[in-house]
């Protein structure tokens, strides 16, 4: 008796072991496409907005599944076409750290959404919002703002910069200990 | 025993065989390449059968046997010692002779495998992605290029070349009537000649583990006679044929403002997306997303309207459309014969 107890309670903790990331592949919630808010400035009368109820960005933004769906995406949809591989060329780099926009994942996610002056195109209605939501956490990983345990982990092809997980912590990035 | 067992018995196995037969089925061939393998596939069987049958009796016949008289331990018997040589002899020498004797069967086979292709005039490209196929049908005028996914017509009785590939992860292409299965590799190109001898729909299955709807990822090889084949070809360069009902235009505008557009052709439309399976001539194939639904408007817009329900995983996504957005869209793509 106490053998097969000794047996089985590390069976059932190595069980646990199984357990796996959910692949959450119909987020979309009934608030459908195009109703969220797109803070182009923080700065609002009578205090902060409230933010939105299904609170996309906290679930897109470490979620390994939606960070490499993004990555595919970014390569599907041509946006290499002016970013190149995250380097930048007819469009701004978008592994460094430097934002026109925001760092937001709101500001990216209206970025790719609304489009932006001198080039970018507006996505609005030609890619589903979830989408839209994965894309920008990807695009914030490029620069190592995405946790190293959830970022894509590999590149298929040449690469102006290291797999998004091997990317410098973008927090502490050029800054002493 | 029973004097109806033995009719029972072979009754039961011949029903069982009838499960071999069918448009995908190793031991079923419809083509040259099949038909070898399936010789190969009986000949082994049957001679490995006689070899087990061979072994048991040997190892039953002493247990049954009466024991033969004992000798006395020390005398020589130089008799026996004889025989137990030749029969491990005997026994090793069959071994080899069988072992080569197969080896160089297969050899032959293979060869003749790779005979059937040396004088194809059709080569088409099979692309693999998760989870569907990519077909290109090659030819020397760019204009004759025809690109269809997951439904492969070939001339019936001609030997064709595919080029295997693929984008993402490792897929195999296996048509079991008509050949063996190869690997599509990315960044590599596999070559199969395959061959119908008559005209048929076989049916074919990605045979390596490529993810989730790696069980859904079918294809059908359409055999037609050479006519049928050349007209079909002609058909599918035209470009998409033009709505005609009033929901049908107000489908094309939808699909062309709509997520569908970033990932789908249409020929004949500014739709130019080449990750997607190409919808030009969509209502002329049989099955919708690699085999899972039979054509039909029903299937259709269940699987534009929940994409991740039918195949849980895929890369179509879950667009937002409302009903009379859905049926539209629906009514145009069932027009494009």
């Amino acid at each position: 008796m106490r053998c097969a107890v000794a047996v089985l309670f590390p069976v059932v903790l190595m069980l646990v072991a199984c357990q796996r990331e959910e692949r959450d592949t119909r987020p979309q919630s009934a608030l459908g496409s195009g109703e969220q808010p797109t803070p182009v400035t923080t700065l609002e009368p009578g205090g902060q907005r409230p933010s939105p109820t299904d609170n996309k960005a906290a679930s897109f933004e470490a979620n390994a599944f939606h960070l490499s769906e993004g990555k595919r995406l970014f390569g599907w949809f041509n946006c290499s076409g002016c970013h190149a591989n995250g380097g930048g060329g007819m469009g701004p780099a978008l592994m460094d750290e430097k934002w026109i926009y925001g760092s937001s994942m709101e500001s990216i996610h209206a970025t790719i959404r609304d489009g932006r002056p001198n080039g970018m195109p507006s996505f609005r209605d030609k890619i589903p919002d979830d989408q839209i939501w994965e894309l920008a956490a990807f695009v914030r990983s490029l620069s190592g703002n995405a946790p190293s345990s959830a970022a894509p982990s590999r590149n298929d092809d040449m690469m102006a910069h290291p797999s998004e997980n091997r990317m410098p912590n973008a927090a502490t990035l050029g800054k002493s200990p | 025993m029973n004097r109806f067992a033995p009719i029972a018995l072979v009754a039961t196995i011949a029903l069982f065989l009838q499960g071999c037969a069918g448009w995908q089925s190793a031991l079923d061939p419809k083509g040259p390449a099949a038909s070898e393998l399936a010789w190969l596939i009986w000949f082994f069987t049957g001679l490995c059968a006689a070899v087990w049958v061979l072994v048991m009796i040997a190892l039953a016949l002493p247990l049954m046997m009466r024991p033969r008289a004992r000798v006395e331990p020390l005398v020589i018997d130089a008799d026996a010692d004889n025989r137990k040589l030749r029969v491990v002899l005997t026994a090793v020498g069959l071994t080899v002779v069988i072992l080569v004797g197969l080896t160089l069967l297969s050899f032959f086979a293979n060869r003749t495998l790779a005979a059937i292709g040396s004088h194809a005039a059709l080569t088409i490209r099979v692309t693999g992605h998760q989870w569907w196929w990519e077909v290109r049908y090659e030819d020397a005028t760019p204009s004759h290029i025809l690109t269809t996914a997951n439904e492969i017509h070939i001339p019936a009785g001609e030997p064709v070349r595919l080029l295997l590939t693929s984008t993402d992860v490792i897929h195999s292409f296996w048509v079991p009537s008509l050949s063996g299965k190869l690997d599509l590799i990315p960044g590599r190109m596999n070559v199969l000649d395959i061959k119908a001898d008559k005209p048929g729909v076989y049916r074919g299955q990605c045979a390596e583990f490529c993810g989730a709807q790696h069980a859904n990822m079918g294809t059908f090889i359409i055999a037609e006679p050479r006519e049928k084949f050349d007209a079909w070809w002609n058909d599918q360069l035209e470009p998409a044929a033009a709505p005609m009902s009033d929901e049908a235009k107000t489908g094309e505008n939808l699909f062309l403002k709509r997520p569908c557009v970033m990932c789908h052709k249409i020929g004949g439309t500014p739709a130019g997306g080449t990750v997607a399976p190409d919808l030009t001539h969509i209502a002329s194939r049989q099955t919708l997303a690699a085999g899972t639904l039979t054509m039909s408007r029903g299937n259709l817009a269940a699987w534009i309207a929940d994409p991740q329900g039918v195949k849980p995983g895929s890369h179509m996504p879950v667009v937002d459309l409302n009903g009379d957005e859905l049926n539209a869209i629906v009514a145009y793509l069932e027009g494009l014969k």
